[in-house]
């Protein structure tokens, strides 16, 4: 009878784990079969190197997007700190500053652009909602301020490498990717961070009832999303060998739909970055696909916003049975 | 139940501007001993327990706890002095598995950063056995336990932390007959391990299952005290009533 509880508990804990997760990975499998069927370049390695660059920037995003909201947070502002931290990183190279100096002071800015947004959050304790989306126009605006809403062009050469280069066959964007997302499972699955994370989504007075720092928590959570978000500032910037003051607009959203489908829970307490990692290349290898079939880009956002939809109703499947 | 003091409160009073939550609290608890604070809304038991819990701060007067005065009032150092609280929605973490419960905020890690979690396991195996808390897998979410095992993991954790005195805020609010009777059993085992126990409840009858004695707290201040094989239900819940009744 025991021994039937244990697998019973056991079995539950694993669908409750992996089973999003697996979902995910077999709908990859199977996009990637019909689309290849549909598509003789689908599976060339160009275009696989395509998508797995396509698809770095949101899924290196997606790391940092996955813990804030598994601790019940949100941040808007990712896009418009990616663009202030590289038109800064662009303006100290034209001031004469060493590539190595300029891109230090573009992570810089994001830590701070994600210490001011954590400090309101946690520290006058401010929705993160209203605060994200207040730093959003904020930050963009200081862009455009900077930048007279004009591109700044001419890096030197070494720095393409970062958007455009490979390494083993891989695009170096997308082994700088792979590296967060192996960071951000180890520092989830492996180190008290992780469960303090979720705690903050589900829980959060609990913490403050054994001791733990809350605030510090929350702010490292918002610190580390500017940081990652200024990485992408530096790739999106070396890619197209400009800092656009309008880089990574709606960046954001693009990156919460695929935590979403990935299997973080929006209410927070719930996150995969594995789940993230997948619904990445899930999203990015769709795209792809559609426009390798030649069907109109605003089909690709109901796609997107049909696959959302299906991943929410899936998350919340558990509620609806116990609903009814 | 021994003759050491390990709680000794002496004048202690709390003002929220001119408002009295409490005055001029004493009393002195013993090792092993089980306490239970019995009183209407309002009459000071969670003021008294949040004070002791280190959530308060005291207007004055003074606590000793295993003979030491307390000078910082804050949770963290409350319970490195040995007093940790259980609180009525119990602080655990729904969707953590038992043991990221249990050593929640005192986490076992190796190189810093990551965490035990081999050792951690058989350190919460060991605990809640030693317990006697049944519980089919630790690899359970605590939010798909029953009540009276989530109350058996809140005091797992407080325990863990190192609590010899243990506070039980409202210990079986909201639970079944069945599920009271084994959180009632397990407190008077940690009885048994010389843990003393400060129970607040609303429910007198369940206090007298497991309590050695009664205080009884009225309007800010301790009106009464009784050992419970000295008194019955109905003397108790007259004091607390009486000027009810009186009317």
């Amino acid at each position: 009878m025991k021994c039937d509880l244990q697998i019973k508990a056991v079995n539950n804990h694993f669908k409750k784990k992996y089973l999003p997760q697996i979902i995910l990975f077999v709908l990859l499998i199977i996009s990637l079969v019909v689309i290849s069927f549909t598509s003789p370049y689908f599976l060339k390695w160009y275009n696989i190197k395509n998508i797995l660059d396509q698809s770095a920037i949101n899924i290196l995003l997606g790391v940092s997007m996955t813990l804030v909201i598994c601790s019940g947070g949100l941040d808007l502002s990712v896009g418009s700190i990616a663009a202030l931290s590289s038109v800064v990183m662009a303006l100290a190279i034209h001031s004469g500053f060493s590539l190595e100096i300029s891109i230090f002071i573009c992570i810089l800015v994001g830590t701070i652009c994600g210490l001011i947004n954590g400090y309101i959050i946690s520290c006058i304790n401010i929705n993160p909602f209203i605060v994200t989306i207040s730093t959003l126009w904020i930050y963009r605006a200081l862009t455009l301020v900077l930048t007279n809403s004009s591109p700044i062009y001419g890096f030197p050469n070494e720095f393409s490498v970062i958007g455009s280069g490979s390494f083993m066959g891989l695009p170096i964007s997308f082994i700088i990717t792979l590296g967060v997302v192996i960071f951000g499972t180890v520092l989830f699955h492996k180190t008290k961070y992780g469960k303090y994370m979720i705690a903050f989504g589900c829980a959060e007075a609990s913490l403050k009832r054994v001791g733990v720092s809350v605030n510090l928590y929350k702010i490292s959570v918002y610190v580390f999303s500017g940081i990652l978000a200024a990485v992408t500032g530096i790739i999106l910037t070396s890619k197209l060998n400009c800092a656009d003051p309008l880089a990574g607009y709606m960046l954001e959203m693009e990156v919460i739909s695929i935590v979403i489908l990935g299997g973080t829970s929006i209410k927070g307490g719930r996150a995969s970055i594995v789940g993230t990692l997948i619904a990445g290349l899930l999203m990015g290898m769709l795209r792809n696909g559609l426009i390798m079939n030649g069907i109109a880009s605003y089909y690709q956002q109901l796609l997107v916003g049909l696959i959302l939809i299906f991943a929410v109703i899936l998350s919340e499947r558990d509620k609806l049975c116990k609903g009814s | 139940m021994s003759d050491e003091v390990v709680l000794k409160i002496s004048h202690l009073s709390k003002y929220f501007g001119n408002i009295k939550a409490i005055e001029n609290i004493n009393l002195e608890i013993f090792k092993g001993e089980i306490v239970a604070f019995v009183g209407d809304n309002g009459a000071g038991k969670s003021t008294l327990m949040k004070i002791l819990s280190g959530e308060y701060r005291p207007s004055s007067g003074e606590i000793e706890i295993f003979g030491e005065k307390v000078v910082k009032f804050n949770p963290k150092s409350l319970i490195k002095k040995g007093i940790t609280t259980v609180y009525q929605n119990l602080a655990l973490v729904d969707n953590l598995d038992i043991v990221s419960n249990i050593f929640l905020g005192y986490e076992k890690r190796k190189f810093m950063f990551f965490l035990q979690h081999r050792e951690m396991k058989m350190t919460a195996e060991k605990l809640l056995k030693n317990l006697n808390i049944n519980i089919p897998s630790l690899e359970s979410e605590v939010g798909e336990l029953s009540g009276g095992q989530r109350q058996g993991v809140a005091i797992a954790r407080a325990i863990h932390q190192g609590g010899r005195i243990l506070i039980l805020d409202e210990p079986t609010a909201a639970m079944g007959i069945k599920e009271s009777r084994e959180v009632y059993k397990l407190i008077k085992s940690l009885s048994k391990e010389e843990i003393t126990v400060l129970i607040v409840s609303h429910n007198i009858q369940q206090v007298f299952d497991v309590a050695d004695k009664v205080y009884i707290m009225k309007r800010g201040n301790i009106v009464n005290q009784f050992k419970t094989h000295d008194t019955n239900y109905n003397e108790i819940a007259d004091i607390i009533l009486g000027e009810y009744a009186a009317c």
